[in-house]
């Protein structure tokens, strides 16, 4: 097979295409692309090899995430396709895309503040209800029902959410 | 048992990815027991979530220390087949569970100082060593907040919650000062801007947990004898207990999955 510069990119596109449709299993309305868990896809003689970042340390998603890649390039016609874990540098809730924000809070989860600096961690925590949308809130537990989540309630509309938390 | 021990090339590096795997798994094994008996649901599921978190750190070291040794060796592998003697974690991390105020306690004592470490780690001259600490250290931030936020409950709550607080404050205090204990080989790899010094962030650590307990209206005791030995192998009766358990099934049924 003769590899043309154009042929390798939309081999690449296909790729990256097939492996940014992979969704979280646990957060079924983003992709890893939403997540910014997908870091690299590359098209070496027709062999492609993805490069995955893990979100948090004990999250047993990753490997399902990982499965679910392989399966889906095998889908659209890859052979054999690798996944890779790089650990650095290390994957942060600031990586998340605006589209995966949004698309959290259709969903009823607070997104995370948008910076995951040590202030917004452990100062005050400002998280709109994702359902009426008010400010007035309070947490009701640190840990949630998977480790990238924080139970909260609303005092105004009086329903509890998740919160996705900073990381 | 039915499957032998692996052995282990402990280069600096390796011992030092291993120790603090070894934290990290033990630690977590201990919170994971809770699982079904906590106090209430929230907590529950804090304590497995915080079990979790250790879990995946220790499995991230463990992949390094496997990576760097070069042997064949792997996560599982250290995990479950190694000996109480290969063992190198901390001994404050492998008492017992207790009663949740000593359970919360040995957390605080801990999670305060892993908060400071990862976070002075992320500084590492190590690039994966450096991007394990970036994760860790936020983790271990929710944790010492969860901690010591009970602590003060438990401290300035009942005249039964302050009694069992001070009490596992009194005891576990002696197994503190290995946390901040370095030997040669570890030396090296400070030196060398790979690790960082424990001893450089006890000054903060103090400081921290005199806070805390003086809050919770608590007291650290007066005695600056303490126990250590677990960083060579040498552990308390119950780490055996601990690994029994967590090593049955695969040195039983060798390979098994499912």
């Amino acid at each position: 097979m003769v590899t043309t510069l154009s042929g390798d990119v939309q081999l690449g596109q296909r790729a990256w295409d097939a492996a940014a449709g992979v969704v979280d299993p646990e957060i079924p309305m983003l992709t890893i692309a939403d997540l910014g868990v997908l870091r690299d896809v590359a098209v070496t003689d027709g062999r492609v090899e993805v490069v995955i970042t893990p979100t948090y340390s004990g999250c047993p998603a990753m490997n399902m995430i990982q499965l679910e890649i392989e399966l889906a390039l095998e889908r659209a016609g890859f052979r054999h396709p690798k996944v890779r874990t790089v650990l650095s540098p290390a994957w942060t809730t600031d990586w998340m895309s605006a589209e995966g924000r949004r698309k959290l809070r259709e969903y009823g989860i607070a997104p995370p503040q948008a910076t995951s600096s040590r202030r917004a961690l452990f100062g005050v925590q400002e998280v709109a209800c994702p359902q009426c949308g008010s400010d007035d809130t309070e947490v009701l537990s640190e840990f949630g029902s998977t480790s990238c989540k924080a139970l909260w309630r609303c005092r105004s509309c009086r329903e509890p959410f998740d919160y996705f938390k900073c990381h | 048992m039915a499957v032998a021990s692996i052995q282990v090339s402990e280069t600096p590096l390796v011992l030092y990815a291993l120790r603090r795997a070894d934290d990290a798994l033990i630690l977590g094994h201990r919170l994971s027991e809770w699982c079904g008996h906590a106090p209430a649901l929230e907590e529950d599921m804090a304590l497995a979530n915080m079990g979790l978190d250790l879990l995946g750190q220790a499995r991230e070291l463990y992949t390094y220390a496997a990576t760097v040794e070069g042997k064949g060796n792997d996560e599982d592998k250290f995990a479950y087949l190694r000996d109480i003697r290969q063992y190198r974690n901390l001994l404050l991390l492998e008492q017992p569970n207790g009663d949740f105020a000593r359970t919360m306690t040995r957390q605080f004592f801990y999670s305060a100082f892993a908060d400071l470490y990862w976070r002075a780690m992320m500084q590492s001259a190590d690039a994966t060593l450096a991007a394990i600490a970036a994760k860790s250290e936020k983790e271990s931030a929710y944790h010492v907040r969860h901690s010591s936020e009970w602590l003060v409950r438990l401290g300035d709550g009942t005249a039964e919650s302050h009694r069992r607080a001070q009490g596992a404050i009194d005891d576990l205090w002696a197994y503190t000062g290995e946390m901040f204990e370095v030997d040669g080989s570890e030396r090296a790899l400070i030196d060398g801007g790979i690790a960082v010094d424990p001893a450089a962030l006890r000054p903060q650590w103090l400081k921290t947990v005199s806070d805390v307990v003086g809050e919770a209206t608590l007291n650290l005791p007066k005695s600056d004898w303490m126990q250590q030995g677990g960083r060579d192998g040498r552990h308390s009766e119950h780490l055996g207990h601990l690994l029994s358990e967590l090593q049955s099934m695969p040195r039983t049924f060798p390979g098994a999955t499912w």
